[in-house]
Protein backbone atom coordinates (compact mmCIF):
# COMPACT_ATOMS: atom_id res chain seq x y z
CA UNK A 1 0.00 0.00 0.00
CA UNK A 2 3.12 2.38 0.82
CA UNK A 3 4.96 1.65 -2.31
CA UNK A 4 1.63 2.62 -4.14
CA UNK A 5 1.40 6.21 -2.50
CA UNK A 6 5.31 6.50 -2.82
CA UNK A 7 5.52 5.40 -6.45
CA UNK A 8 2.49 7.84 -7.27
CA UNK A 9 4.20 10.55 -5.39
CA UNK A 10 7.28 9.68 -7.27
CA UNK A 11 5.56 9.81 -10.76
CA UNK A 12 3.83 13.17 -9.96
CA UNK A 13 7.21 14.93 -9.09
CA UNK A 14 8.63 13.27 -12.57
CA UNK A 15 5.92 14.73 -14.26
CA UNK A 16 6.72 17.81 -12.53
CA UNK A 17 10.19 17.97 -13.55
CA UNK A 18 9.00 17.14 -16.98
CA UNK A 19 6.88 20.04 -17.64
CA UNK A 20 8.56 22.19 -20.29
CA UNK A 21 8.52 25.82 -19.67
CA UNK A 22 9.27 27.81 -16.49
CA UNK A 23 7.30 27.82 -14.06
CA UNK A 24 7.29 31.31 -13.21
CA UNK A 25 5.18 32.07 -16.36
CA UNK A 26 2.56 29.72 -15.15
CA UNK A 27 2.65 32.03 -11.89
CA UNK A 28 2.98 35.09 -13.05
CA UNK A 29 1.55 35.16 -16.29
CA UNK A 30 3.54 34.62 -19.45
CA UNK A 31 2.97 38.45 -20.64
CA UNK A 32 3.70 39.55 -16.80
CA UNK A 33 5.95 42.69 -17.20
CA UNK A 34 7.84 41.61 -14.39
CA UNK A 35 12.31 42.44 -13.95
CA UNK A 36 14.48 39.71 -13.25
CA UNK A 37 14.52 40.33 -9.78
CA UNK A 38 10.93 39.75 -8.85
CA UNK A 39 11.14 36.33 -11.05
CA UNK A 40 14.34 35.57 -8.52
CA UNK A 41 12.34 36.05 -5.43
CA UNK A 42 9.52 33.52 -7.03
CA UNK A 43 12.27 31.54 -7.88
CA UNK A 44 13.58 31.48 -4.27
CA UNK A 45 10.29 31.59 -2.74
CA UNK A 46 9.45 28.14 -4.17
CA UNK A 47 12.77 26.84 -4.23
CA UNK A 48 13.48 26.07 -7.31
CA UNK A 49 16.70 26.89 -7.51
CA UNK A 50 17.33 23.68 -5.38
CA UNK A 51 18.15 20.64 -6.68
CA UNK A 52 15.74 18.30 -7.75
CA UNK A 53 16.68 15.58 -5.37
CA UNK A 54 16.58 17.63 -2.31
CA UNK A 55 13.14 19.41 -3.71
CA UNK A 56 12.54 15.51 -4.21
CA UNK A 57 12.76 14.78 -0.85
CA UNK A 58 11.43 17.94 0.55
CA UNK A 59 8.34 17.30 -1.82
CA UNK A 60 7.83 13.56 -0.01
CA UNK A 61 8.64 15.26 3.23
CA UNK A 62 5.83 17.66 2.84
CA UNK A 63 3.39 14.59 1.88
CA UNK A 64 4.10 12.85 4.89
CA UNK A 65 2.50 16.24 6.66
CA UNK A 66 -0.29 16.08 4.76
CA UNK A 67 1.30 19.34 2.81
CA UNK A 68 0.47 18.77 -0.93
CA UNK A 69 2.31 22.26 -2.03
CA UNK A 70 0.94 25.13 -3.08
CA UNK A 71 -0.73 26.15 -6.22
CA UNK A 72 0.50 28.71 -9.04
CA UNK A 73 -2.45 29.99 -9.96
CA UNK A 74 -4.63 30.42 -6.54
CA UNK A 75 -1.32 31.06 -4.73
CA UNK A 76 -2.94 28.97 -2.26
CA UNK A 77 -2.02 25.84 -0.56
CA UNK A 78 -3.15 22.71 -3.05
CA UNK A 79 -4.99 21.13 -0.06
CA UNK A 80 -7.16 24.41 0.83
CA UNK A 81 -7.83 23.97 -3.19
CA UNK A 82 -8.65 20.52 -3.46
CA UNK A 83 -10.61 21.16 -0.12
CA UNK A 84 -12.88 23.42 -1.67
CA UNK A 85 -14.03 21.21 -4.89
CA UNK A 86 -14.33 17.82 -3.07
CA UNK A 87 -17.98 17.86 -1.37
CA UNK A 88 -19.79 18.27 -5.20
CA UNK A 89 -17.75 14.86 -6.50
CA UNK A 90 -17.88 12.81 -3.72
CA UNK A 91 -22.04 13.46 -3.79
CA UNK A 92 -21.75 12.80 -7.16
CA UNK A 93 -20.05 9.73 -6.74
CA UNK A 94 -21.85 8.32 -3.84
CA UNK A 95 -25.11 9.10 -5.64
CA UNK A 96 -23.57 6.98 -8.77
CA UNK A 97 -22.36 4.04 -7.15
CA UNK A 98 -25.46 3.56 -5.42
CA UNK A 99 -28.01 4.28 -8.33
CA UNK A 100 -25.29 1.90 -10.24
CA UNK A 101 -25.66 -1.20 -7.56
CA UNK A 102 -29.21 -0.62 -7.61
CA UNK A 103 -29.67 -0.75 -11.65
CA UNK A 104 -27.15 -3.82 -11.49
CA UNK A 105 -28.98 -5.56 -9.21
CA UNK A 106 -31.97 -4.65 -10.97
CA UNK A 107 -30.67 -6.13 -14.03
CA UNK A 108 -29.29 -9.64 -12.57
CA UNK A 109 -32.86 -10.26 -11.11
CA UNK A 110 -34.43 -9.80 -14.56
CA UNK A 111 -31.92 -11.69 -16.08
CA UNK A 112 -32.82 -14.83 -14.49
CA UNK A 113 -35.83 -15.04 -16.29
CA UNK A 114 -36.30 -14.91 -19.85
CA UNK A 115 -34.50 -11.39 -20.79
CA UNK A 116 -31.16 -12.88 -20.04
CA UNK A 117 -30.16 -12.00 -23.73
CA UNK A 118 -32.09 -8.69 -23.63
CA UNK A 119 -29.74 -7.67 -20.09
CA UNK A 120 -26.68 -8.51 -21.69
CA UNK A 121 -27.21 -6.39 -25.07
CA UNK A 122 -28.22 -3.89 -22.79
CA UNK A 123 -25.50 -4.11 -20.57
CA UNK A 124 -23.14 -4.22 -23.24
CA UNK A 125 -24.30 -0.98 -25.05
CA UNK A 126 -24.87 0.51 -21.34
CA UNK A 127 -20.15 -0.22 -20.91
CA UNK A 128 -19.65 1.31 -24.79
CA UNK A 129 -21.23 4.37 -24.40
CA UNK A 130 -19.35 7.27 -23.56
CA UNK A 131 -20.36 9.21 -20.26
CA UNK A 132 -19.92 12.98 -22.34
CA UNK A 133 -22.76 11.22 -24.88
CA UNK A 134 -25.11 9.72 -22.47
CA UNK A 135 -25.30 12.63 -20.51
CA UNK A 136 -25.78 15.02 -23.22
CA UNK A 137 -28.80 12.49 -24.37
CA UNK A 138 -30.20 12.80 -21.00
CA UNK A 139 -30.19 16.49 -21.12
CA UNK A 140 -32.20 16.45 -24.69
CA UNK A 141 -34.52 14.37 -23.46
CA UNK A 142 -34.95 14.98 -20.07
CA UNK A 143 -34.37 18.65 -19.32
CA UNK A 144 -34.87 19.80 -22.79
CA UNK A 145 -37.26 17.48 -23.83
CA UNK A 146 -39.48 16.92 -21.05
CA UNK A 147 -38.65 19.96 -18.65
CA UNK A 148 -38.30 17.56 -15.47
CA UNK A 149 -34.67 19.04 -14.13
CA UNK A 150 -32.39 21.63 -14.77
CA UNK A 151 -30.24 22.11 -17.26
CA UNK A 152 -27.58 23.72 -15.59
CA UNK A 153 -26.24 22.88 -12.28
CA UNK A 154 -28.14 24.71 -9.04
CA UNK A 155 -27.84 23.75 -5.43
CA UNK A 156 -31.28 22.20 -5.78
CA UNK A 157 -30.71 18.10 -5.19
CA UNK A 158 -32.70 17.53 -8.47
CA UNK A 159 -29.43 18.70 -10.39
CA UNK A 160 -27.81 16.10 -8.79
CA UNK A 161 -29.99 13.06 -10.60
CA UNK A 162 -28.89 13.72 -14.19
CA UNK A 163 -25.24 13.30 -13.63
CA UNK A 164 -25.06 10.75 -11.13
CA UNK A 165 -27.11 8.60 -13.45
CA UNK A 166 -24.90 9.41 -16.52
CA UNK A 167 -21.89 8.58 -14.36
CA UNK A 168 -23.97 5.43 -12.80
CA UNK A 169 -24.87 3.69 -16.17
CA UNK A 170 -21.32 2.03 -17.37
CA UNK A 171 -20.58 1.56 -13.29
CA UNK A 172 -24.20 -0.29 -13.78
CA UNK A 173 -22.85 -2.59 -16.94
CA UNK A 174 -19.95 -3.51 -15.59
CA UNK A 175 -21.24 -4.69 -11.91
CA UNK A 176 -23.90 -5.96 -13.23
CA UNK A 177 -21.59 -8.48 -15.72
CA UNK A 178 -19.43 -9.34 -13.09
CA UNK A 179 -22.24 -9.84 -10.84
CA UNK A 180 -24.17 -12.31 -13.08
CA UNK A 181 -21.29 -14.15 -14.20
CA UNK A 182 -19.79 -14.57 -10.23
CA UNK A 183 -23.64 -15.35 -9.59
CA UNK A 184 -23.61 -18.37 -12.41
CA UNK A 185 -19.97 -19.76 -11.28
CA UNK A 186 -21.67 -20.15 -7.87
CA UNK A 187 -24.69 -21.90 -8.79
CA UNK A 188 -22.93 -24.76 -10.39
CA UNK A 189 -21.06 -25.01 -7.58
CA UNK A 190 -22.04 -28.61 -5.58
CA UNK A 191 -23.47 -26.44 -2.69
CA UNK A 192 -25.73 -24.77 -4.70
CA UNK A 193 -26.90 -28.08 -5.17
CA UNK A 194 -26.99 -29.22 -1.53
CA UNK A 195 -29.06 -25.90 -1.04
CA UNK A 196 -31.38 -26.80 -3.40
CA UNK A 197 -31.82 -30.11 -2.75
CA UNK A 198 -32.69 -29.17 0.80
CA UNK A 199 -36.06 -27.53 -1.24
CA UNK A 200 -35.09 -23.79 -1.24
CA UNK A 201 -36.30 -21.72 -4.04
CA UNK A 202 -34.30 -19.62 -6.18
CA UNK A 203 -34.46 -15.92 -3.84
CA UNK A 204 -33.28 -18.61 -1.43
CA UNK A 205 -30.51 -19.61 -3.32
CA UNK A 206 -29.43 -16.12 -4.85
CA UNK A 207 -28.94 -15.29 -0.94
CA UNK A 208 -26.57 -17.73 -1.07
CA UNK A 209 -24.94 -17.59 -4.39
CA UNK A 210 -24.92 -13.52 -3.67
CA UNK A 211 -22.29 -13.93 -1.53
CA UNK A 212 -19.74 -16.05 -3.71
CA UNK A 213 -20.43 -13.48 -6.20
CA UNK A 214 -19.47 -10.24 -3.70
CA UNK A 215 -16.37 -11.26 -3.73
CA UNK A 216 -15.64 -11.58 -7.00
CA UNK A 217 -17.73 -8.01 -7.33
CA UNK A 218 -15.30 -6.12 -4.61
CA UNK A 219 -11.78 -6.71 -6.76
CA UNK A 220 -14.10 -4.63 -9.22
CA UNK A 221 -14.09 -1.69 -6.48
CA UNK A 222 -10.17 -0.11 -7.50
CA UNK A 223 -11.74 -0.21 -11.18
CA UNK A 224 -15.11 1.42 -10.00
CA UNK A 225 -12.78 4.27 -8.37
CA UNK A 226 -11.44 4.78 -11.51
CA UNK A 227 -14.63 4.75 -13.38
CA UNK A 228 -16.04 7.20 -10.66
CA UNK A 229 -13.34 9.66 -11.00
CA UNK A 230 -11.91 9.55 -14.41
CA UNK A 231 -15.71 10.05 -15.34
CA UNK A 232 -16.39 12.58 -13.04
CA UNK A 233 -14.03 14.71 -15.42
CA UNK A 234 -16.28 14.46 -17.85
CA UNK A 235 -19.60 14.37 -16.37
CA UNK A 236 -18.71 17.47 -14.64
CA UNK A 237 -17.66 19.14 -17.89
CA UNK A 238 -21.05 18.00 -19.42
CA UNK A 239 -23.32 19.04 -16.97
CA UNK A 240 -21.47 22.58 -15.70
CA UNK A 241 -21.10 21.43 -12.35
CA UNK A 242 -18.20 22.44 -9.70
CA UNK A 243 -15.80 19.81 -8.41
CA UNK A 244 -12.35 17.68 -8.34
CA UNK A 245 -13.29 17.20 -11.72
CA UNK A 246 -12.93 20.60 -13.17
CA UNK A 247 -10.94 21.26 -11.01
CA UNK A 248 -8.20 19.58 -12.81
CA UNK A 249 -8.98 20.37 -16.27
CA UNK A 250 -8.76 23.76 -15.52
CA UNK A 251 -5.39 23.13 -13.79
CA UNK A 252 -4.34 21.17 -16.33
CA UNK A 253 -5.29 24.07 -18.72
CA UNK A 254 -3.48 26.24 -16.77
CA UNK A 255 -0.12 23.89 -16.24
CA UNK A 256 -0.89 24.12 -12.54
CA UNK A 257 1.14 21.27 -11.85
CA UNK A 258 1.02 21.58 -7.76
CA UNK A 259 -2.82 20.51 -7.98
CA UNK A 260 -2.49 17.91 -11.09
CA UNK A 261 0.03 16.48 -8.73
CA UNK A 262 -1.87 16.18 -5.72
CA UNK A 263 -4.77 14.86 -7.15
CA UNK A 264 -2.69 12.03 -8.72
CA UNK A 265 -1.06 11.31 -5.37
CA UNK A 266 -4.83 11.72 -3.30
CA UNK A 267 -5.92 9.27 -6.34
CA UNK A 268 -3.14 6.97 -5.08
CA UNK A 269 -4.41 7.18 -1.88
CA UNK A 270 -7.88 6.31 -2.08
CA UNK A 271 -6.97 3.47 -4.21
CA UNK A 272 -5.26 2.07 -1.72
CA UNK A 273 -7.45 2.33 1.40
CA UNK A 274 -10.14 1.24 -0.69
CA UNK A 275 -8.04 -1.97 -1.92
CA UNK A 276 -7.34 -2.94 1.50
CA UNK A 277 -10.96 -2.21 2.51
CA UNK A 278 -12.11 -4.63 -0.20
CA UNK A 279 -9.61 -7.03 0.60
CA UNK A 280 -11.19 -7.15 4.23
CA UNK A 281 -14.46 -6.83 2.63
CA UNK A 282 -13.52 -10.59 0.49
CA UNK A 283 -12.38 -11.74 3.92
CA UNK A 284 -15.60 -11.15 6.04
CA UNK A 285 -17.10 -12.64 2.80
CA UNK A 286 -15.11 -16.01 2.23
CA UNK A 287 -14.03 -17.08 5.14
CA UNK A 288 -11.56 -19.61 2.89
CA UNK A 289 -9.51 -16.50 2.68
CA UNK A 290 -9.03 -15.63 6.35
CA UNK A 291 -6.74 -18.15 7.23
CA UNK A 292 -4.76 -17.83 4.49
CA UNK A 293 -5.42 -21.49 3.04
CA UNK A 294 -7.18 -20.46 0.14
CA UNK A 295 -9.68 -23.68 -1.17
CA UNK B 1 2.44 -29.32 -33.36
CA UNK B 2 -0.28 -27.46 -31.47
CA UNK B 3 -1.52 -30.88 -29.76
CA UNK B 4 1.29 -31.96 -28.36
CA UNK B 5 2.27 -28.64 -27.06
CA UNK B 6 -0.11 -26.73 -24.93
CA UNK B 7 0.42 -22.79 -25.56
CA UNK B 8 2.16 -23.44 -28.46
CA UNK B 9 2.29 -20.74 -31.39
CA UNK B 10 -1.73 -20.53 -32.40
CA UNK B 11 -1.44 -16.47 -32.61
CA UNK B 12 -3.26 -15.50 -35.56
CA UNK B 13 -5.42 -18.46 -35.44
CA UNK B 14 -9.53 -17.12 -35.32
CA UNK B 15 -12.30 -18.92 -33.37
CA UNK B 16 -13.56 -21.38 -35.38
CA UNK B 17 -16.88 -20.42 -37.53
CA UNK B 18 -20.72 -20.91 -35.33
CA UNK B 19 -23.86 -19.81 -35.71
CA UNK B 20 -23.08 -17.80 -32.59
CA UNK B 21 -20.52 -15.63 -34.31
CA UNK B 22 -23.24 -13.64 -36.21
CA UNK B 23 -23.00 -10.80 -33.64
CA UNK B 24 -19.49 -10.96 -34.24
CA UNK B 25 -19.79 -10.87 -38.14
CA UNK B 26 -21.84 -7.84 -37.95
CA UNK B 27 -19.30 -6.00 -35.91
CA UNK B 28 -16.76 -6.71 -38.32
CA UNK B 29 -19.00 -5.07 -41.09
CA UNK B 30 -19.63 -2.56 -39.17
CA UNK B 31 -16.08 -1.32 -38.46
CA UNK B 32 -14.94 -2.36 -42.09
CA UNK B 33 -17.78 0.83 -42.99
CA UNK B 34 -16.45 2.48 -40.34
CA UNK B 35 -12.74 2.25 -41.61
CA UNK B 36 -13.76 2.42 -45.15
CA UNK B 37 -14.74 5.91 -43.56
CA UNK B 38 -12.00 6.70 -42.09
CA UNK B 39 -9.44 5.79 -44.97
CA UNK B 40 -12.16 7.18 -48.05
CA UNK B 41 -14.09 9.94 -46.35
CA UNK B 42 -15.10 11.59 -49.86
CA UNK B 43 -16.54 7.70 -51.27
CA UNK B 44 -19.27 8.29 -48.57
CA UNK B 45 -19.64 11.95 -48.02
CA UNK B 46 -18.55 13.70 -51.65
CA UNK B 47 -18.56 17.14 -49.30
CA UNK B 48 -16.27 18.98 -47.71
CA UNK B 49 -16.66 18.68 -43.77
CA UNK B 50 -15.73 22.26 -42.82
CA UNK B 51 -17.53 23.95 -45.88
CA UNK B 52 -20.20 26.60 -43.98
CA UNK B 53 -23.74 28.11 -45.70
CA UNK B 54 -25.34 31.02 -43.83
CA UNK B 55 -28.59 29.81 -45.59
CA UNK B 56 -28.89 26.26 -44.51
CA UNK B 57 -27.82 26.77 -40.45
CA UNK B 58 -28.99 24.53 -37.65
CA UNK B 59 -31.56 22.67 -40.20
CA UNK B 60 -32.91 19.50 -38.82
CA UNK B 61 -31.78 15.98 -40.36
CA UNK B 62 -33.77 15.52 -43.67
CA UNK B 63 -33.17 13.99 -47.20
CA UNK B 64 -30.19 16.44 -48.40
CA UNK B 65 -28.58 16.54 -44.52
CA UNK B 66 -29.15 13.15 -43.38
CA UNK B 67 -28.02 14.01 -40.06
CA UNK B 68 -29.05 17.88 -39.70
CA UNK B 69 -26.56 21.00 -40.11
CA UNK B 70 -24.82 22.64 -37.26
CA UNK B 71 -25.10 26.45 -36.69
CA UNK B 72 -22.84 27.57 -39.57
CA UNK B 73 -24.57 24.92 -41.68
CA UNK B 74 -22.24 22.58 -42.20
CA UNK B 75 -23.48 18.97 -42.81
CA UNK B 76 -22.97 16.91 -39.98
CA UNK B 77 -23.72 13.68 -41.87
CA UNK B 78 -20.23 14.65 -43.77
CA UNK B 79 -18.16 15.79 -40.53
CA UNK B 80 -19.10 12.54 -38.89
CA UNK B 81 -17.79 10.87 -41.83
CA UNK B 82 -14.34 12.67 -42.35
CA UNK B 83 -14.07 12.67 -38.64
CA UNK B 84 -14.04 8.65 -38.42
CA UNK B 85 -10.35 8.95 -39.79
CA UNK B 86 -9.64 11.02 -36.86
CA UNK B 87 -10.67 9.38 -33.83
CA UNK B 88 -10.39 5.71 -35.09
CA UNK B 89 -7.46 6.62 -36.47
CA UNK B 90 -6.10 7.77 -33.06
CA UNK B 91 -7.98 4.93 -30.71
CA UNK B 92 -6.14 2.34 -33.46
CA UNK B 93 -2.98 4.12 -33.18
CA UNK B 94 -2.43 4.26 -29.31
CA UNK B 95 -3.72 0.55 -29.11
CA UNK B 96 -0.99 -0.45 -31.54
CA UNK B 97 1.47 1.96 -29.58
CA UNK B 98 0.32 0.04 -26.67
CA UNK B 99 0.34 -2.92 -27.34
CA UNK B 100 3.73 -3.00 -29.10
CA UNK B 101 5.60 -1.29 -25.99
CA UNK B 102 3.47 -2.93 -23.47
CA UNK B 103 4.14 -6.10 -25.18
CA UNK B 104 7.62 -5.05 -25.21
CA UNK B 105 8.11 -4.07 -22.05
CA UNK B 106 6.37 -7.16 -20.50
CA UNK B 107 8.10 -9.54 -22.39
CA UNK B 108 11.46 -7.84 -21.71
CA UNK B 109 10.27 -7.92 -17.48
CA UNK B 110 9.36 -11.91 -17.65
CA UNK B 111 13.01 -12.75 -18.91
CA UNK B 112 15.04 -10.06 -17.16
CA UNK B 113 16.42 -11.19 -13.82
CA UNK B 114 14.53 -11.42 -10.79
CA UNK B 115 15.43 -7.53 -9.70
CA UNK B 116 14.95 -6.23 -12.41
CA UNK B 117 11.61 -7.47 -13.34
CA UNK B 118 10.83 -6.55 -10.02
CA UNK B 119 10.84 -3.18 -10.57
CA UNK B 120 8.80 -3.23 -13.18
CA UNK B 121 6.54 -5.25 -12.00
CA UNK B 122 5.92 -2.74 -8.90
CA UNK B 123 6.22 0.17 -11.00
CA UNK B 124 3.07 -1.70 -13.28
CA UNK B 125 1.36 -2.51 -10.58
CA UNK B 126 1.69 1.88 -9.70
CA UNK B 127 0.82 2.75 -12.97
CA UNK B 128 -2.59 0.34 -12.84
CA UNK B 129 -3.65 1.99 -9.82
CA UNK B 130 -4.63 5.27 -11.07
CA UNK B 131 -7.51 5.25 -13.59
CA UNK B 132 -6.47 5.50 -16.81
CA UNK B 133 -8.03 8.39 -17.87
CA UNK B 134 -6.13 10.15 -14.80
CA UNK B 135 -3.06 9.17 -16.21
CA UNK B 136 -4.05 10.21 -19.84
CA UNK B 137 -5.03 13.58 -18.59
CA UNK B 138 -1.59 13.86 -16.58
CA UNK B 139 0.53 13.35 -19.77
CA UNK B 140 -1.46 15.87 -21.24
CA UNK B 141 -0.55 18.16 -18.87
CA UNK B 142 3.04 17.28 -19.10
CA UNK B 143 2.66 17.73 -22.81
CA UNK B 144 0.35 20.30 -23.90
CA UNK B 145 -2.81 19.89 -25.62
CA UNK B 146 -2.85 18.59 -29.08
CA UNK B 147 -3.90 15.71 -31.55
CA UNK B 148 -0.40 13.84 -30.83
CA UNK B 149 -0.20 14.79 -27.11
CA UNK B 150 -3.75 12.76 -27.14
CA UNK B 151 -2.22 9.65 -29.53
CA UNK B 152 0.79 9.19 -26.82
CA UNK B 153 -1.16 9.73 -23.59
CA UNK B 154 -3.88 7.34 -24.46
CA UNK B 155 -1.27 4.54 -25.47
CA UNK B 156 0.98 5.28 -22.83
CA UNK B 157 -1.66 5.08 -20.18
CA UNK B 158 -3.54 1.69 -21.32
CA UNK B 159 0.49 0.01 -21.62
CA UNK B 160 0.43 -1.04 -17.71
CA UNK B 161 -2.28 -3.22 -18.54
CA UNK B 162 -0.68 -4.76 -22.06
CA UNK B 163 2.80 -5.13 -20.22
CA UNK B 164 1.04 -6.95 -17.42
CA UNK B 165 -0.38 -9.50 -19.41
CA UNK B 166 2.84 -9.58 -21.51
CA UNK B 167 4.73 -10.31 -18.34
CA UNK B 168 2.79 -13.12 -16.61
CA UNK B 169 2.34 -14.91 -20.12
CA UNK B 170 6.17 -14.67 -20.77
CA UNK B 171 7.15 -16.07 -17.32
CA UNK B 172 4.65 -19.30 -18.22
CA UNK B 173 6.68 -19.63 -21.45
CA UNK B 174 9.69 -19.70 -20.74
CA UNK B 175 9.18 -22.58 -18.38
CA UNK B 176 7.10 -24.21 -21.09
CA UNK B 177 8.58 -27.17 -22.39
CA UNK B 178 9.05 -26.12 -26.24
CA UNK B 179 10.79 -23.23 -25.11
CA UNK B 180 13.36 -25.04 -22.89
CA UNK B 181 13.48 -27.60 -26.31
CA UNK B 182 14.88 -24.96 -27.62
CA UNK B 183 16.98 -23.72 -25.26
CA UNK B 184 18.90 -27.22 -25.12
CA UNK B 185 19.06 -27.09 -29.13
CA UNK B 186 21.25 -24.38 -27.84
CA UNK B 187 19.00 -21.53 -29.50
CA UNK B 188 20.57 -18.43 -28.63
CA UNK B 189 18.87 -16.53 -26.71
CA UNK B 190 17.17 -13.47 -28.68
CA UNK B 191 16.45 -16.27 -31.54
CA UNK B 192 14.45 -17.68 -28.71
CA UNK B 193 12.55 -14.58 -27.94
CA UNK B 194 12.02 -14.09 -31.60
CA UNK B 195 10.98 -17.46 -32.60
CA UNK B 196 9.19 -19.00 -29.71
CA UNK B 197 8.22 -16.01 -27.04
CA UNK B 198 6.88 -13.10 -28.91
CA UNK B 199 5.04 -14.98 -32.12
CA UNK B 200 2.62 -16.59 -28.82
CA UNK B 201 2.23 -13.21 -26.87
CA UNK B 202 0.50 -11.92 -30.02
CA UNK B 203 -2.40 -13.99 -29.23
CA UNK B 204 -3.49 -12.76 -25.94
CA UNK B 205 -2.35 -9.24 -26.48
CA UNK B 206 -4.28 -8.96 -29.83
CA UNK B 207 -7.48 -10.44 -27.54
CA UNK B 208 -6.53 -7.53 -25.09
CA UNK B 209 -6.45 -5.22 -28.15
CA UNK B 210 -10.00 -5.60 -29.63
CA UNK B 211 -11.15 -5.18 -25.97
CA UNK B 212 -8.96 -2.00 -25.79
CA UNK B 213 -9.53 -0.13 -28.77
CA UNK B 214 -13.27 0.57 -27.71
CA UNK B 215 -11.53 2.02 -24.55
CA UNK B 216 -8.89 3.99 -26.66
CA UNK B 217 -11.63 5.66 -28.99
CA UNK B 218 -13.70 6.68 -25.93
CA UNK B 219 -10.53 8.09 -24.22
CA UNK B 220 -9.60 9.81 -27.25
CA UNK B 221 -13.06 11.33 -27.93
CA UNK B 222 -13.50 12.21 -24.55
CA UNK B 223 -10.29 14.17 -24.14
CA UNK B 224 -11.12 16.04 -27.43
CA UNK B 225 -14.88 16.41 -25.92
CA UNK B 226 -12.85 18.67 -23.50
CA UNK B 227 -10.16 20.17 -25.66
CA UNK B 228 -7.49 18.72 -25.26
CA UNK B 229 -6.98 17.01 -28.83
CA UNK B 230 -8.13 18.45 -31.91
CA UNK B 231 -8.33 21.98 -32.79
CA UNK B 232 -12.15 22.77 -33.32
CA UNK B 233 -12.89 23.17 -36.56
CA UNK B 234 -11.21 19.70 -37.17
CA UNK B 235 -14.16 17.24 -37.42
CA UNK B 236 -13.15 14.65 -35.03
CA UNK B 237 -15.91 13.11 -32.96
CA UNK B 238 -15.07 14.40 -29.84
CA UNK B 239 -14.95 18.04 -30.68
CA UNK B 240 -18.08 17.78 -33.00
CA UNK B 241 -19.98 16.42 -29.21
CA UNK B 242 -18.53 19.74 -27.43
CA UNK B 243 -19.46 21.66 -30.54
CA UNK B 244 -23.05 20.18 -30.40
CA UNK B 245 -23.58 20.42 -26.49
CA UNK B 246 -23.75 24.42 -26.61
CA UNK B 247 -26.92 23.50 -29.26
CA UNK B 248 -28.74 20.91 -27.65
CA UNK B 249 -31.54 22.64 -26.88
CA UNK B 250 -32.21 24.19 -30.67
CA UNK B 251 -30.13 21.80 -32.62
CA UNK B 252 -30.12 18.40 -30.90
CA UNK B 253 -29.03 16.45 -34.18
CA UNK B 254 -25.74 18.30 -34.13
CA UNK B 255 -24.40 16.10 -30.64
CA UNK B 256 -26.38 13.31 -30.97
CA UNK B 257 -24.91 11.58 -34.29
CA UNK B 258 -20.97 11.89 -33.25
CA UNK B 259 -21.75 10.50 -30.33
CA UNK B 260 -23.63 7.43 -31.90
CA UNK B 261 -21.01 7.27 -34.09
CA UNK B 262 -18.32 6.38 -30.97
CA UNK B 263 -20.92 4.52 -29.36
CA UNK B 264 -21.51 1.65 -32.54
CA UNK B 265 -17.92 1.45 -33.03
CA UNK B 266 -17.39 0.79 -29.08
CA UNK B 267 -19.93 -1.75 -29.00
CA UNK B 268 -18.83 -3.30 -32.31
CA UNK B 269 -14.86 -3.43 -31.17
CA UNK B 270 -15.95 -5.29 -27.82
CA UNK B 271 -18.22 -7.76 -29.60
CA UNK B 272 -15.44 -8.75 -31.77
CA UNK B 273 -12.84 -8.90 -28.99
CA UNK B 274 -15.42 -10.88 -26.98
CA UNK B 275 -15.74 -13.24 -29.76
CA UNK B 276 -11.72 -13.20 -30.41
CA UNK B 277 -11.57 -13.40 -26.75
CA UNK B 278 -13.61 -16.85 -26.59
CA UNK B 279 -16.22 -15.84 -24.55
CA UNK B 280 -19.36 -16.13 -26.93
Amino acid sequence: MLVVLWGAATLAFLALQLVPGDPVDTILGVDAQVGEQTRDRVREELGLGLPAWLRYLQYLGGLLVGDLGTSYQARQPVAEVIGSAVAPTLQLAAAALGLAVLLALIGTVLSRGALRGVVSAVELVAASTPTFWSGLLLITVFSFGLGWFPVIATRDASSLVLPALTLAIPVAAILGQVLREGLDAAAAEPFALTVRARGAGPLRLLGHTLRHAGVGTLALAGYLLGSLLGGAVLVETVFGRAGLGRMVLTAILNRDLPVVMALVVLSGLVFAVLSQVADLGARALDPRLRDGTSG
Amino acid sequence: MSAVVPGARRALVLPRWRPGAVPALIAAIVLALLLLAALWPSLIAPGSPTATDARAGTLPPDSAHWFGTDRSGRDVFTRVVHGAGASLGLGLGATGLALVAGGLLGALAGLAPRRVDGVLARAVDVLMALPEFLVALLLIAILGPGTGSVLVAVALAAVPAYARVARVRTQQLARSAFVESALVLGQRPWKRVLRHVLPNLLGPLLTMAALGLGTAIVSAAGLGFLGLGATPPAPEWGVLLSEGRNLLGTAWWVAVFPGAAITVSVVCASVLGRWLGGRR
